[in-house]
């Protein structure tokens, strides 16, 4: 009798385990990967990544200089 | 296709076809006025002299160099919509792509701009890094207050919703101690027009491809 919910806690967790995988995780990989980009190319202060970007910068309004 | 293949596929195709249209509307309208603030910024004897550091030379190299950064920051911008929209889940299409484009344009350009206007080179400003608080706080709240005002099932969530984007606005971004700009105001003000239609073009259009290649590779 005991084995049934047991059964479906099984299947909850490995639903849930399930959807970090295929759901949670590539989105956070995606986002952490665009977040860099938007990084070196919108915010560092490095000189030389400054000045390349510059126009890009002022266009998309980020605070720049 | 395993998801995260997907969400970079969508985003690289959406991010690279709406950078090159942005540099392109941008050339036209932006750069011009970039460039014509520059002059009075140099003409300005209390213009902040600029870093030593390689800067592009004018004419196509700037230009390489700005679509460059153009197309990076719309890659990002594409990575963290379609992992949004892969999040959320549902079914997608070019035209609810434009909704969420419109979103992106709101989080990312409107409610920052509303505090911090987009300046013409030669504008005093506050503290760098303040500034980019602000400005990611604003974001973070402004995607988080949308989110409930839109999806929220229950009254209450959504007026937290609302209460959430009002709240950068009244803390309010961080100001120079005097207002001064080497450009007049009238080129100021073209400035803000420009980059207002270049970004909407940009987040609309990113927003429509996002939703069209999302569906394709379903």
């Amino acid at each position: 009798m005991s084995s049934m919910p047991k059964l479906a806690e099984n299947v909850e967790l490995q639903t849930r385990g399930h959807a970090w995988k295929d759901k949670l995780l590539p989105a956070l990989f995606a986002a952490t990967l665009g977040l860099m980009l938007l990084y070196t190319a919108g915010f560092a202060e490095i000189p030389v990544l400054h000045n390349a970007a510059h126009d890009g910068r002022h266009s998309a309004a980020f605070p720049c200089h | 296709m395993t998801m995260l293949k997907k969400i970079v596929s969508v985003a690289a195709l959406a991010g690279l076809l709406a950078g090159l249209l942005l540099t392109a509307v941008q050339q036209i309208q932006v750069v011009p006025l970039i460039l014509e603030a520059e002059v009075y910024e140099e003409a300005s004897a209390s213009a902040v002299q600029e870093d030593e550091a390689w800067q592009p030379a004018n004419g196509w190299e700037r230009t390489l160099f700005t679509a460059a950064a153009n197309i990076a920051l719309a890659l990002g911008f594409a990575l963290l919509l379609s992992a949004v929209v892969s999040l959320r889940g549902g079914k997608i299409d070019w035209r609810s792509g434009l909704l969420w484009g419109t979103a992106g344009y709101a989080v990312y350009f409107v409610a920052p701009s509303l505090d911090l206007p987009p300046e013409v080179p030669g504008t005093q400003a506050a503290q760098l890094g303040d500034r980019q608080i602000w400005w990611l706080m604003t974001t973070l709240l402004t995607a988080a207050g949308l989110a409930l005002l839109i999806f929220a099932r229950h009254w209450a969530t959504k007026i937290l919703g609302a209460i959430l984007l009002g709240v950068p606005h009244l803390i309010g971004a961080p100001q120079p101690v005097i207002h001064h700009s080497a450009a007049p105001v009238e080129l100021a003000k073209a400035f803000i027009f420009a980059t207002a239609i270049a970004n909407a073009v940009f987040w609309i259009s990113l927003g429509g491809l996002t939703g069209f290649f999302y569906k394709k590779m379903a």
